[in-house]
């Protein structure tokens, strides 16, 4: 299993997940939940008498995941983000702070983009994710992937999927004439100009301080307008 | 290979795929998700740790009660100091990862709660009840400044140097500055949180980690744990970002070896965001008095540099003197660095330690002297330029053209257009401004290993334990290789990150591109001896090119040559006195434009440039990416940066990525970087020095020094925020 | 987080009366708030009750020509909706000055209302904080407290509240219309809405227990220029150090509200008499009163400047 150094020029061994799985991980979280209720019973008792230690509580969520339906049981705590990661074995998406504060944990739900640290997996019945899996692969990469390759658009990488995620849905809010902090005339439509592009991804930290890489990447895509 | 004499021509210089500006090999991964990083492996049938920190800075653990928390829901195992055996502390470290019952600094790790799931482990460390018996702390550098002493001499050389007569020449000097300034505490805050997946079988261990030096991290667990070194393997092959930060042996790797081995179960843990601040180390605050003397022509007749900082006890300095010993000509000097104890978390190295404060500090010094002398700032610093070390003329430097940057910054850039008044140029709501600042960064020479495998179908395998942070390690290795063995990148593979690995010179201090490049190119010049031997002709002939050798009429393919049982060679690169003989550092200049509102006084960047001289560019697309991305930590230390500290509980109050702001997308303009053509036989066969700390240092007083321009105020108290001029901003309406 | 059961109401009357058969429930309605409060384990519901299905998401005209927020229209559709843009131009620059482009797709109308201050000392669970837990004291009084409140003070807090939109609601005089379970409804003037700190910080609104915002209204337009000036340290993804949300008509006269300065949006209704003398004036008036500490005290400058900012800007926007 041990991924020793993964060679760069081809993808490091990976889950390959179908429909079946993801029912099959979900079940095992439920077994997990189950062998923890079989604790032994001198120290059971401080856990049932106290409502902190109360056994945790589960629901089912049902969502698609870049297409694939995914039914899963879980314990009503995990995030969106954690039940990609550490349930559907998608680890794109990256946990940077947990908190909202950085972005990489951006996806792209029923079209728009969000932070998946910040909602619970069982809020999300029936929507639609997206992650960067989603968007393109190492053999058949998004031209935004593409346009990050060429224009350098990161260095360590850790930002980039939600960089990438966050410039897809982006663009779309600009093309419905959602405005922001920067658009000067309100009653007319947006337009993708430098400020623009800029102020709209500021929810996107990269520490590596690739921003002006990234800005010609996404300008690129939208076709060099900014 | 040893290299002791300046190198000549060898096959680097063919350039075919050195220098070129590839595309990251890695790219692809990082760009789909699919680069696995430290938490991401597939371990089977993994636990999850959730880290305790202490919750006060220093004192004692009174009690612990673990009863409620070892009764929660999936609990496995709770590490604490009690029960985790007795640990020694790391070679790397200054305080202790698991602390208890003493508490040496705010945040440090008191516990793991290991439980099957992530949410059952952070709710169960929620239910661990602690008491404290609080003990008295010092937090407040400028309070302990009277009580620092003379550290001991360390990395950055003694803590006093004097050459000539600084007193007398500073005292008879008719142009004079004496100024202090403040850089604060600044953190990492690396995208990728530290973390590590633990897993033994028996008495071996194997854990996967995010960790920039893989024979430290190694050697340091191992030393923690008490076990041999040889029983740990130490994987690092994608790490989010470091900056210094992931050098040591941190909590993470160390929590999660612990837990494991209590769990009987591979374990996760990363720490959590707002743990990590305190919990790991930081770059420390410093003050810093410069004193300088110039005659009334300009030049420099007196540079004198004290610093001081704190750390924890058997800490080191900031040493941000160091730049001030080499980077200006002037007979009279001296420096001087003093270390006063603090029990704030430990203080360490983040990108650039001591040059990146000390100019922050030295070059806005220079933009008040020049403005004293009435001279432009540029020609100000071209008139004091050295070509020797100042402190030992007979020594040169291997490579230095700071005058060409400056001359070509100042071109590029349109600096004539600068008002050189102050606060003269408004348009509208904003004040704009001009300023430069000189760059300089040492450039170290580390050892470094590899091994190179060529099989049947001409693929060369790579492999030593360098780490690729971001930095395009992958890709100058890969293109280095290429180059040195004839053949296409794609027939090349680089494995790194690995402690199975040959040692390499790992990822700080910007040594890790040279040094690295460097030991793979000592294999493959190893490898290349063993073809031609095997082809039966004489190595000296044997040209290596598109997959094959050829000398004479004699051509053959290289995977021919490896045959099924394939080539293999390991060497090294070490280094004999050229960095004593020769100063080896890099340069550069940074010029700014910014825009302050004549209101508010916020403050945007507009335009930025950085042209830099630091030997052969291995690789312009990554080389420009490390200058541009070190910019953009400059702009955060000139503009927002800062922790601040509770000088009453003793801890950095604002320790989540909300509350310690970097620069985000909208403050960063396009950002241009210009390489001047250098090559530096001097420092490695490669000729390539250093780049990506260079790019940070001189970056934030180039900001500090256009807000000058812009405002006429001037701030020497970092970062440059509002409300540290608001009430000196001109009236605005 | 502590554990937690969760059911998704169907109707506001549903959720508020499942919020008072279950003491310690909480709404979650985007959760960018609530949800990172409960991994620090500072908010500890015992039961979610998820409001996103109750379709409380339009935005329609009122009778008396204004409009009506569905309390879970997001910030990014409030701030989009045409209407707004057109006629209440500075709660659309409000929302977009706050978080992230992100944060908004998720952020509702009533979650932003019932945010919570970002005060350092209230996330740091080692502190005190008389927020977070009645009685243990304030960290930030004596600590760091740089980005605090220096209006409407008290002994016991210096929070502030960290959201832009309800400064452009104090601005706009909109009023909050709630629910509870026995089906009373009651509409709250967004003046009225929250609270001082006093000695009970913890308090932070005048929602009782179970009560649920189903919208906000606003009043007919008023026209003038509409702006939201926000002065912080970073260009973008930050919150205020202090914030201005102006309406100025062409006589000069008009309504201005602060933010990043008080535990609620700050407007001193006196202050706005003094607009046609400038800025100097009216910040003397809005600022009576006012309790700076040592880091903080820049703040009533910044006040004065960034109000001269947003009157040179409405002054420029009227030639």
């Amino acid at each position: 299993m041990s991924l020793n150094g993964a060679p760069p020029m081809q993808p490091p061994e990976t889950h390959d997940l179908s429909r079946r799985d993801f029912l099959v991980l979900g079940t095992s979280t439920v077994a997990s939940a189950a062998v923890t209720s079989d604790m032994p019973a001198q120290e059971a008792p401080a856990a049932a008498s106290t409502q902190d230690a109360a056994a945790p509580a589960t629901a089912k969520a049902s969502f698609q995941v870049n297409g694939m339906p995914c039914d899963l049981e879980l314990d009503t705590r995990t995030t969106l983000l954690d039940a990609l990661r550490e349930h559907l074995h998608l680890t794109g998406s990256k946990k940077g702070c947990d908190q909202g504060q950085c972005g990489a944990c951006t996806v792209i739900v029923n079209g728009r983009r969000i932070n998946s640290c910040l909602t619970l997996a069982v809020m999300q019945q029936g929507s639609e994710v997206t992650t960067i899996e989603g968007l393109g692969t190492p053999e058949d990469m998004h031209p935004l992937q593409s346009a990050f390759v060429k224009c350098d658009g990161y260095q360590c990488g850790y930002c980039t999927a939600g960089q990438i995620c966050s410039a897809v849905a982006m663009l779309d809010e600009i093309k419905a004439g959602i405005p922001s902090h920067v658009t000067e005339d309100l009653t007319q439509a947006p337009q993708l100009t430098p400020p623009e592009l800029r102020e709209r991804m500021s929810g996107n930290l990269c520490r590596c301080g690739a921003y002006s890489n990234i800005f010609d990447a996404i300008n690129e895509v939208a076709g060099g307008q900014a | 290979m040893k290299f002791d004499t300046p190198a000549t021509t060898n096959p680097i210089d063919q350039l075919k795929v050195v220098g070129q500006p590839v595309d990251r090999v890695d790219g692809p991964l990082k760009t789909t998700g699919t680069a696995p990083y430290a938490y991401e492996h597939p371990v089977p049938d993994a636990a999850y740790g959730h880290v305790i920190g202490a919750a006060i800075a220093k004192g004692r653990i009174t009690s612990m009660d673990l009863a409620q928390a070892r009764a929660a829901p999936g609990v496995l195992a709770i590490v604490t100091a009690d029960n985790a055996g007795k640990l020694e502390k790391g070679e790397h470290n200054t305080a202790t990862l698991l602390g208890g019952p003493e508490i040496q600094h705010y945040h440090q790790a008191i516990a793991l709660v290991v439980a099957e799931t992530f949410e059952q482990a952070r709710a169960a460390a929620h239910l661990v009840h602690v008491e404290y018996e609080r003990g008295r702390g010092a937090f407040d550098l400028a309070a302990e400044k009277g009580s620092s002493i003379k550290p001991k001499p360390g990395i950055g050389g003694e803590a006093d140097t004097a050459v000539g007569d600084f007193a007398s020449a500073f005292a008879e000097a008719p142009v004079q500055l004496d100024a202090t300034y403040t850089t604060p505490d600044q953190t990492h805050v690396m995208m990728e949180p530290h973390a590590s997946i633990a897993k033994w079988d028996g008495d071996r261990l194997t854990v996967w980690t995010s960790n920039q030096m893989v024979a430290w991290g190694t050697k340091d667990l191992a030393k923690t744990l008490g076990i041999p070194k040889e029983n740990v393997h130490l994987m690092s092959p994608y790490i989010g970002g470091g900056f210094g930060g992931k050098l040591f042996l941190r909590a993470d790797v160390l929590l999660a070896a612990l837990g494991a081995r209590a769990a009987k179960r591979p374990v996760k843990v990363a720490l959590q965001r707002a743990l990590m601040i305190n919990n790991t180390t930081h770059r420390p605050a410093t003050i810093q008095r410069i004193r300088l003397g110039a005659a009334k022509d300009g030049r420099l007749t007196a540079i004198g540099h004290e610093s001081w900082s704190g750390d924890l006890p058997g800490g080191e300095p900031e040493t941000a003197v160091s730049q001030t010993r080499l980077l200006y000509a002037g007979a009279n000097r001296m420096t001087s660095m003093r270390l006063a104890v603090l029990d704030l978390p430990e203080g360490n190295a983040l990108r650039a330690p001591g040059e990146a404060p000390g100019m922050m500090a030295l070059e806005i010094a220079m933009d008040e002297m020049a403005e004293k002398l009435g001279m432009d700032p540029v020609e100000f610093r071209l008139l004091n330029d050295t070509q020797v070390d100042p402190e030992h003329p007979k020594r040169p430097f291997s490579q230095r053209h700071l005058v060409e940057c400056l001359r070509k910054g100042a071109d590029h850039f349109g600096w004539a257009k600068r008002t050189a008044r102050p606060g003269r140029s408004r348009k509208g709501r904003w004040l704009t401004g001009l300023g430069v600042a000189a760059a300089f960064c040492n450039n170290l020479l580390m050892k470094s290993a590899a091994r190179v495998r060529l099989d049947h179908r001409g693929i060369l395998t790579v492999e030593t334990d360098m780490t690729d942070i971001g930095t395009g390690s992958y890709t100058v290795i890969a293109q280095t290789a290429a180059e040195t063995m004839g053949l296409p990148l794609d027939k090349v593979v680089v494995r790194l990150g690995d402690s199975r690995f040959p040692v390499s010179c790992g990822s700080g201090g910007q040594w890790g591109g040279n040094n690295s490049s460097s030991g793979v190119y000592a294999a493959c010049i190893k490898l290349r001896q063993a073809i031609a031997k095997k082809a039966g002709i004489d190595e000296d002939d044997a040209v290596f090119s598109d997959g094959h050798v050829t000398a004479g009429s004699k051509r053959m393919t290289l995977a021919e040559l490896a045959g099924e049982s394939g080539l293999a060679a390991e060497d090294q690169i070490e280094y004999g006195d050229l960095a004593e003989r020769y100063q080896q550092s890099t340069f550069g200049a940074h010029f700014v434009e910014v825009a302050v509102d004549a209101f508010t006084g916020e403050t945007h960047v507009r335009r930025m440039l950085a042209v830099c001289a630091a030997g052969r560019i291995l690789n312009p697309k990554t080389a420009r990416s490390q200058v541009i991305g070190a910019m953009t930590m400059g702009v955060g230390a000139a503009l927002m940066e800062g922790l601040h500290v509770d000088k009453r509980r003793g801890f950095f109050v604002n320790h989540d990525l909300a509350s310690y702001e970097v620069p985000v997308h909208a403050d960063i303009p396009h950002q241009e970087v210009i390489f001047l053509d250098e090559t530096d036989p001097v420092s490695s066969p490669l000729k390539a020095k250093g780049v990506g700390e260079l790019g940070i240092c001189g970056a934030a007083a180039a900001v500090a020094n256009a807000i000058y321009n812009a405002s006429g105020v001037r701030v020497r108290d970092y970062p440059v925020t509002l409300d540290k001029f608001i009430d000196r901003l001109p009236e605005a309406a | 987080m502590k554990a937690f059961t969760y059911e998704r109401a169907a109707s506001p009357a549903e959720a508020a009366a499942a919020a008072t058969r279950r003491p310690g429930a909480k709404f979650v309605a985007g959760g960018t708030n609530l949800l990172d409060l409960m991994k620090l384990e500072i908010e500890t519901p015992v039961h979610l009750i998820d409001v996103n299905g109750l379709g409380l998401d339009k935005i329609e005209p009122t009778a008396e020509g204004g409009l009506r927020i569905g309390a879970l229209v997001r910030n990014t559709d409030l701030a989009a909706d045409e209407r707004v843009r057109r006629d209440y131009g500075v709660l659309s620059r409000a929302l977009m000055a706050g978080a992230s482009g992100q944060l908004r797709n998720m952020a509702t109308t009533g979650g932003n209302l019932l945010q919570r201050t970002r005060c350092p000392y209230f996330y740091d669970t080692n502190q005190p904080c008389n927020k977070r837990v009645p009685g243990s004291g304030c960290g930030a009084i004596d600590g760091f407290n740089r980005q605090h409140a220096i209006l409407g003070v008290s002994e016991a807090c210096i929070a502030t509240h960290p959201s832009d939109m309800a400064v452009a609601l104090r601005v706009l005089d909109a009023t909050v219309e709630t629910i509870r379970a026995d089906g009373e409804r009651r509409t709250i003037p967004i003046a009225d809405f929250h609270r001082l700190p006093g000695d009970t910080p913890h308090i932070e609104t005048v929602l009782r227990p179970g009560e649920l915002i189903t919208a906000v209204t606003l009043p007919p337009p008023v026209g003038g220029t509409q702006l939201y000036h926000k002065v912080r340290d970073r260009s973008s993804y930050a919150f205020a150090l202090v914030s201005v949300a102006a309406i100025v008509q062409s006589d000069g006269s008009g309504r201005v509200a602060l933010g990043g300065v008080a535990h609620k949006p700050w407007r001193v209704e006196a202050a706005e008499a003094e607009l046609p003398h400038g800025a100097a004036a009216v910040a003397k008036k809005l600022l009576e009163g006012a309790k700076p500490t040592q880091e903080n005290a820049f703040k009533l400058k910044l006040v004065e400047r960034t109000l001269a900012a947003v009157l040179a800007e409405a002054k420029g926007a009227r030639l």
